[in-house]
């Protein structure tokens, strides 16, 4: 039962889907909004187990001082502190009990969490962590009930504009991802030096058509011609074979769906 | 005597004006408004309104056939209002809409929710009527009045039937090779390179000592790409549990993470070694793109696994993935159905599963009837859309010349209207 | 081994040393790269350029930070050139790290209208550009199909309140604005596969002329949506951000970032006819050697 349950929902609500699909009915449009709201719903409890995932896992890492432990004690401290920074904002301008406030909640958690954990493995001093982490969670929120120089903001957009969550991402994220992207380049020319060979017909035919296309603004009197050759090329052989590819996959997936469906697909249950 | 007759025909010319007022009333035709010097313009003609087809309700199309001064002459039609009223006598009060001039149509339509502005409840009738508007304000036509109408939503979408068809058409061809698949029937998949040297790598990886490293990409649980590379991970995990060799699996899914444990989990307990199962195998890391990646790269130079195997939805991160692979020494094993990505999987990896082989590997992996069936069904569509293409083609090109007039009413019958 | 098969094992160091010798020279050098203007961005141009004051177009800034250095470029061409014929935006960003850099953006570009300009021989005086007024950022929600569709129905459903947190109803511009009816048109900046979203969910369904503004790694996935006239115009990467700044006379940062992508596109193919060379050389050395 326990495993029949699981295919049944999946048959009777791929199959609803299926055939809202060529229902407009009002009725069908609710019924379809009240399943994607279910959606949304389910997606943001496996936020949560997924962050919860990557907290142990970074737990686990520090208590056994696996190598490069240290980059996962970096990884909760980032967490803990931007989801506090995005919750609220400084009121007042000063800032002192604003870090307080923030390294207490650190030190308090970090307390909390190894003395939960610890317990469970039946380390010594796991009681004294514990409670030592609910003395500091105590601390911290008398400073965040008593101290007006910042507030908590969850409901309004406060925390969006506090200046240390935006700093943080702007010159920190921001800068880290496009990094990151540019590095592309650097891994495209070692791979085409090192793999973009003639070796064949059909591997020289798409080496000529890559040329063309990347050549397609240089400036000089072949660049016209380079340019409408790279329309060409792009408008006809390429629309064509992505079309093809595109069909192909577009079937794949009908077929994969309609598996999953009719439960010949089970991968996905954790049974091949 | 004569007074009184006189009196009388007073009297009968009175009560005709009285009752020719009267009668100008009634009528719901609105009078075309004048100003000095400017005409009203021609009203239009032949205006039916009627429910919307293939929607949810709550709409009305309004059709007419535009003003004879329609953006021409001295009585310029620029443009038409249409007005709606709860009754054939008016008052028509309501402006529903107003279209530029060549307009031929107008859809009033409302969203479904009751509070919502401009509702247009279903079963309720309707009046319209449509004035031609001139630059001037105070000078337009009014039409006759059409109605009642009423609006109401569609239990079947007349405009997908050619959509509806291929989904029967395909569903009927997974039962019947499944069926024969059932009965024994032997059906022919031409190899893949890509999926044939899973198990080697696997082996490779078992007798270096490195661990397997299985990539999911950047998809959700709910990308077909995905449930795919989950079929294939349950075989990479039991053949993996049955060589007792290290497996790794990043995620950057937190939902494809937990199903993927429960994949790996199941895997080691069919290979009868539920304790070397470790849960920390298979974990989350970030869903930032390039944070995710940089996280696999570090596992990849610390760990050096033997093995790569990434199948699923990658995006700009894949040569990345790669060409790392190619530093660390591992073998690489990629499919994608992200045809952007594909031709860097092809540069980098050894073996490529291009697009559509990707969905097919679990019927390879597995040659179970069942799923081989449904792949020769996908065949077969494949088949009938290469020569429906073949007939578009025709039916374009070269109907008149070859007089296939009937290819073009095929054609046409193909238009999917939504 | 000949100095052939020595250079087909160069270490890839000096791969990178070299290209980025290139960019560093390129990005210091003074020059411009012409630009031709192709069919599939100027669709785009001509039609936004063809709008009278007042209108409402529909900018969704789908993308993160890590594309922002090619896409970013297309975004401020067309929202400058949106701002100066007087159009109304409405903007989301639908990538998850995206919403951050979407408002500095929107923010800088209306900075930028402070100053009068002039390009293609008219002039643009200075204006002040408001919240609410002649923008509006919806912001961020989760699952971009769903919020697609449901912007179909009315960009309530999704988005009760702006990125801000402003009820949308108290917006002034929002008052008058439903669902894609009341849009121009939608540009959709990305580099993922929302743009398959916006198709299938959202031009497929409701209808409106969709542009796109991608990387140049898509751009030849999205020609057959092109070529069927589900999408109207495409710009694609860099490239296409400096063809709409040419038409727009508003040379950016695309047209500054031309300069160096061209030098290392030579770069990239002088590394790929090097290497091909140094392969027939030694599958020709080998023969003889063999023979």
């Amino acid at each position: 039962m326990r495993r029949q349950l699981p295919f049944f929902f999946v048959f009777l609500f791929g199959t609803f889907m299926v055939v809202q699909n060529f229902v407009p009915h009002e009725y069908s449009e609710r019924a379809k909004e009240f399943l994607s709201d279910w959606t949304i719903i389910i997606g943001i409890f496996a936020l949560a187990l997924g962050i919860w995932s990557l907290i142990h896992v970074s737990l686990d890492k520090i208590n056994k001082r696996k190598p490069n432990w240290e980059y996962s004690f970096v990884t909760l401290v980032g967490l803990v502190a931007m989801i506090f920074f995005g919750f609220t904002a400084n009121v007042s301008g000063s800032w002192l009990t604003y870090f307080a406030a923030l390294m207490v909640l650190l030190i308090s958690l970090w307390l909390l969490v190894q003395g939960i954990l610890g317990a469970g493995a039946g380390v010594t001093k796991a009681k004294e962590k514990f409670f030592a982490g609910i003395g500091l969670a105590a601390i911290f929120t008398f400073i965040a009930l008593y101290d007006k120089s910042w507030a908590f903001h969850f409901y309004t957009s406060e925390g969006l504009e506090n200046p240390l969550f935006k700093h943080f991402f702007s010159d920190i994220m921001v800068p880290l991802q496009a990094t990151m992207f540019a590095l592309l380049a650097f891994f495209i020319s070692s791979a085409s030096y090192r793999a973009f060979r003639a070796r064949n017909l059909l591997a020289t035919l798409l080496l000529i058509a890559a040329l063309i296309v990347m050549l397609r603004f240089t400036p000089g009197p072949w660049g016209d011609l380079i340019s409408k050759t790279s329309t060409w090329v792009m408008n006809v052989p390429n629309l064509a074979a992505q079309r093809a590819i595109v069909i192909g996959i577009g079937l794949g997936m009908v077929a994969t769906a309609l598996k999953v469906i009719l439960g010949i697909e089970r991968g996905y249950m954790g049974k091949g | 005597m004569k007074n009184l007759f006189n009196m009388s025909r007073f009297k009968i010319v009175f009560t005709v004006c009285v009752l020719l007022s009267l009668y100008s009333f009634v009528n719901a035709q609105a009078p075309a408004v004048t100003t000095v010097g400017i005409t009203p313009p021609a009203p239009v003609t032949e205006l039916t309104a009627v429910d919307t087809d293939n929607d949810h309700g709550h709409s009305i199309t309004v059709k007419w056939t535009p003003s004879a001064d329609d953006g021409a002459g001295a009585n310029n039609v620029l443009g038409y209002r249409v007005m709606r009223s709860n009754s054939f006598e008016g008052p028509f009060n309501d402006t529903v809409g107003v279209v530029p001039l060549g307009s031929t149509n107008f859809e009033n339509s409302s969203s479904i929710e009751e509070g919502a502005e401009g509702f247009i409840p279903d079963n309720t009738d309707f009046y319209y009527r449509v004035d031609a508007l001139t630059g001037d304000s105070l000078v337009f036509s009014s039409s006759e009045v059409t109605g009642p109408v009423h609006s109401y939503g569609q239990w079947f979408n007349k405009g997908l039937i050619p959509v509806f068809f291929a989904v029967i058409i395909f569903t009927a061809l997974t039962v019947l090779f499944v069926s024969a698949a059932r009965k024994g029937k032997e059906l022919y998949v031409r190899p893949l390179a890509g999926i044939e040297a899973v198990d080697d790598a696997i082996g490779r990886a078992t007798e270096m000592g490195r661990p397997i490293l299985y990539v999911f990409g950047l998809g959700v649980a709910s990308d077909i790409a995905t449930i795919a590379s989950f079929t294939i991970l349950s075989r990479v995990a039991k053949r993996v549990a049955e060589y007792q060799t290290n497996l790794i699996v990043p995620c950057y899914d937190p939902i494809i993470m937990t199903v993927a444990q429960d994949i790996v989990k199941t895997a080691y307990m069919d290979a009868g070694r539920p304790n070397d199962y470790k849960e920390d195998a298979v974990f989350f890391i970030t869903q930032a793109q390039f944070a995710y990646v940089g996280a696999v790269n570090g596992i990849m130079i610390r760990e050096l696994p033997a093995t790569n195997i990434y199948m699923g939805k990658f995006y700009a991160e894949s040569l990345m993935l790669a060409e790392t692979g190619v530093v660390s020494g591992s073998i690489q094993i990629a499919g994608t159905d992200e045809i952007a990505q594909i031709p860097f999987f092809v540069v980098a990896c050894d073996y490529t599963l291009i697009g559509e082989e990707l969905f097919a590997a679990s019927a390879y992996l597995g040659r179970e009837p069942l799923l081989l069936g449904s792949l020769k069904a996908q065949d077969y569509a494949k088949a009938a859309v290469l020569v429906l293409a073949l007939l578009g083609i025709l039916a374009v090109n070269f109907s008149g010349d070859l007089g296939l007039t009937w290819l073009v009413n095929f054609k046409d019958w193909f238009k999917v209207i939504d | 081994m000949n100095w052939f098969e020595r250079f087909m094992k160069l270490d890839r160091r000096w791969i990178y040393l070299f290209l980025i010798t290139v960019c560093l020279l390129a990005y210091y050098s003074d020059f411009t790269v012409p630009t031709i203007r192709e069919k599939e961005t100027g669709a785009i141009y001509n039609f936004i350029d063809s709008l009278p004051a007042g209108e409402v177009i529909f900018v969704a800034i789908d993308y993160d930070p890590s594309s922002q250095a090619e896409l970013h470029p297309m975004t401020y061409a067309i929202i400058e050139h949106a701002f100066r014929k007087n159009l109304k935006v409405v903007f989301t960003a639908l990538s998850q790290n995206g919403p951050g850099m979407a408002d500095q953006a929107i923010h800088d570009i209306a900075d930028s209208m402070r100053v009068e300009q002039t390009y293609n021989g008219v002039s643009y005086p200075a204006r002040e550009i408001a919240n609410g007024v002649d923008y509006c950022f919806l912001g961020y929600k989760p699952y971009y199909a769903l919020v697609i569709t449901a912007m179909g129905q009315d960009f309530r459903t999704p988005f009760p309140a702006d990125y801000y947190g402003t009820p949308l109803d108290s917006l002034p511009l929002m008052k008058k604005l439903h669902n894609y009816d009341d849009i121009s048109i939608v540009v959709e900046v990305s580099s993922g596969n929302i743009s398959d979203a916006w198709i299938s969910y959202g031009q497929g369904k409701f209808g409106f002329p969709l542009a796109m503004g991608l990387t140049g790694v898509m751009t030849a996935q999205y020609y057959p949506f092109l070529q069927s006239g589900q999408v109207m115009g495409i710009m694609g990467g860099l490239l296409g951000a400096a063809q709409y700044e040419d038409m727009a006379d508003n040379p950016g940062l695309a047209k500054d970032g031309m300069r160096v992508q061209l030098p290392a596109h030579l770069v990239i193919i002088l590394f790929i006819l090097i290497g091909n060379i140094g392969h027939f050389a030694s599958r020709k050395n080998r023969k003889n050697v063999q023979s």
